[in-house]
């Protein structure tokens, strides 16, 4: 696969390396469901720091990414996206609704980390 | 021998008595017994300057226009100033003091610097006023080269101080609004001010354009990241307006920081500002907004305290 | 060197270095890019960022550029299978320094024009064209297009 998924407890991480083709990033969002699926992790992280373009391709992809593993109970963060990135992203009229998004990493995990404890301390007897 | 010992002031019809002098003599006539006639002869003069205003100030409109100066001005506009001047300048003739022409002068600048008016033409208009009025003073005094002398010693100071007084207070006025400009500069690209952790505030100040929009938004990205904000406050109390566009820019600013994990929170909406970005289709519900900057950085802090601590809630014992 | 100079100022204005006599960067460059399948999408866009910078656009231009140049050879990819891009250096009125993006195919053509350029993309995802997008990004915006025969599109952004 183009692009290693790590698994970290109950999340994912995939790490973006490079400029990636469509076929790719395909390939890259149907591994991310089905291995959703197989851990039943409850994250996704997608960390788009190397992404120097985002085209409207990717940015369907990214939400594709997001609607389908939030469908098998995983929400999913896009980390790292680079300032002209998100410049040109807003530019072309694109919107990533629904799609959350955190500085780095670390802050992903943190976003992660909290809405896991909001749902965990939320429910009676869980 | 002098001509006159008298201190009646000179009048220039009377045939000199004796015979002509052609040599001056400035000491008497500013320190001597004469000083008390030249203000006399300043007062004399003045009269005939203002008697002839009509006549000299289309004389020296016309100059103007000759030379090319003031082309921003239309003709109208070129009397009209001239007779304001015109007037303000022989005021300061008469009365020596200079108060009166600076301000006036400032006030003149202020009005035709927006006008693209350079220092070269204001120069060039005041040294062809003082022509003018010196040429007028020679043809009415040459009969007698004595008298005309003194009336030169009376005029030229004048002149030249009036002259130099006007182009200084154009300079001055100029770095007032270079300065000015300068200051609004920094202030819009100040800002983006670490407040606290996590937390960056934006304070907007003046009329924004596309391209110094796009330019904030650029700087408040790469501060985000810098310094790992979470929260950003932008006020844009200080925005009179906002054009669709520049609207348009403030909504991508919101959602492009939002792609870099912070939340901004718009304080000092106007009710103009706010029917702006309705009318280009911007739910106001989806906007972090609130009244003040004071209660923009109330709200980050609480939205910040939300994020450190998780909400866990003990499970009820049953 | 003053008939080279006249020669190049006829061409178009360029300043010839006085050093080398040579034009630098190569104003005359023109890049073509055979487009065929998504692999394509991504040298196009590197290529382009690679001749902005060139150029002198500053790191966030180069994204928008990189960014137009993906969504045009992307729209050869999805609807004509197969055309090219082409990317020229611009020289304007008084020196200042632009790129060129011509992305040209023999496709099927776009039947209104008019309601391509309206319609941005749908939040449901639909495959919009993005043409009002790609025009956002740019500063000049050309379209092109015959049923049955093709579509150009030319777009140009300039250095501030």
């Amino acid at each position: 696969m183009a692009v290693p998924i790590l698994k970290q407890g109950q999340y994912l991480i995939a790490t973006i390396q490079d400029a990636l083709t469509d076929a790719d990033l395909q390939q890259l969002r149907d591994g991310l469901v089905a291995q959703v699926g197989r851990h039943r992790s409850r994250g996704v992280i997608v960390d788009i720091t190397a992404l120097d373009v985002m085209d409207s391709f990717a940015v369907r992809t990214v939400r594709d990414i997001a609607h389908m593993t939030r469908l098998r109970g995983a929400e999913t963060v896009i980390v790292g996206m680079q300032p002209e990135v998100a410049l040109s992203v807003v530019q072309l009229g694109l919107t990533l609704e629904g799609v959350h998004a955190a500085l780095d990493l670390e802050e992903g995990l943190a976003f992660l980390d909290k809405k896991a404890n909001a749902v965990r301390g939320g429910r009676p007897g869980g | 021998m002098r001509n006159t010992e008298s201190h009646e002031p000179v009048a220039s019809t009377r045939p000199a008595e004796g015979r002509p002098r052609s040599h001056r003599r400035p000491d008497e006539s500013r320190h001597g017994p004469g000083a008390a006639s030249t203000g006399g002869l300043l007062r004399e003069l003045v009269t005939h300057l203002r008697h002839n205003r009509n006549q000299l100030r289309d004389e020296w409109a016309k100059r103007i226009m000759e030379a090319r100066l003031l082309t921003a001005m239309s003709q109208d506009e070129i009397v009209a100033e001239a007779t304001s001047v015109y007037d303000n300048y022989l005021d300061a003739v008469q009365t020596g003091t200079l108060e009166a022409l600076q301000a006036y002068a400032r006030s003149l600048s202020e009005r035709i610097i927006p006008r693209g008016v350079e220092i070269d033409e204001v120069v060039g208009i005041v040294l062809l006023l003082r022509d003018v009025l010196a040429r007028s003073l020679f043809a009415k005094y040459r009969a007698d080269v004595e008298v005309l002398n003194r009336v030169l010693d009376a005029y030229e100071p004048a002149a030249n101080r009036i002259a130099i007084t006007v182009a200084v207070g154009f300079v001055q006025e100029r770095e007032r609004v270079i300065r000015e400009q300068q200051e609004a500069i920094r202030e819009l690209s100040t800002p983006v001010l670490p407040v606290r952790e996590r937390l960056l505030i934006l304070p907007i100040i003046g009329l924004i354009d596309r391209q110094r929009a796009r330019q904030l938004t650029e700087q408040l990205l790469c501060a985000i990241r810098t310094n790992r904000a979470r929260v950003v406050v932008m006020d844009i109390t200080g925005v009179p307006a906002m054009d669709s566009n520049v609207a348009n820019h403030l909504v991508q600013t919101v959602e492009a920081s939002r792609l870099l994990g912070a939340t901004v929170i718009v304080t000092g909406l106007s009710p103009e500002i706010a029917q702006t970005l309705v009318t280009i289709g911007v739910d106001l519900r989806t906007m972090n907004t609130v009244g003040d900057l004071q209660g923009g950085i109330e709200e980050a802090e609480r939205l910040l305290g939300l994020e450190v601590v998780p909400v866990i809630e003990a499970k009820p014992q049953t | 060197m003053g008939e080279r100079q006249r020669a190049a100022e006829s061409a178009g204005g360029f300043a010839v270095s006085r050093r080398s006599g040579r034009l630098s960067p190569d104003l005359t460059q023109e890049e073509s890019i055979s487009v065929r399948s998504d692999v394509d999408i991504v040298v196009a866009r590197r290529r382009g960022r690679e001749l902005a910078a060139s150029l002198g656009f500053g790191p966030t231009d180069q994204t928008l550029i990189a960014t137009a140049i993906s969504e045009l050879t992307r729209n050869i990819v999805l609807y004509a299978e197969r055309g090219q891009v082409v990317l020229k250096a611009l020289v304007g009125q008084g020196g200042k320094r632009g790129i060129m993006v011509v992305a040209r195919d023999h496709g099927p053509g776009i039947s209104n024009v008019e309601q391509a350029l309206q319609s941005g993309f749908s939040t449901s995802g639909g495959l919009g064209l993005g043409l009002p997008g790609v025009r956002r990004l740019t500063d000049e915006f050309d379209i092109a297009s015959e049923v049955g025969r093709g579509t150009t599109v030319t777009v140009k952004k300039w250095n501030r």
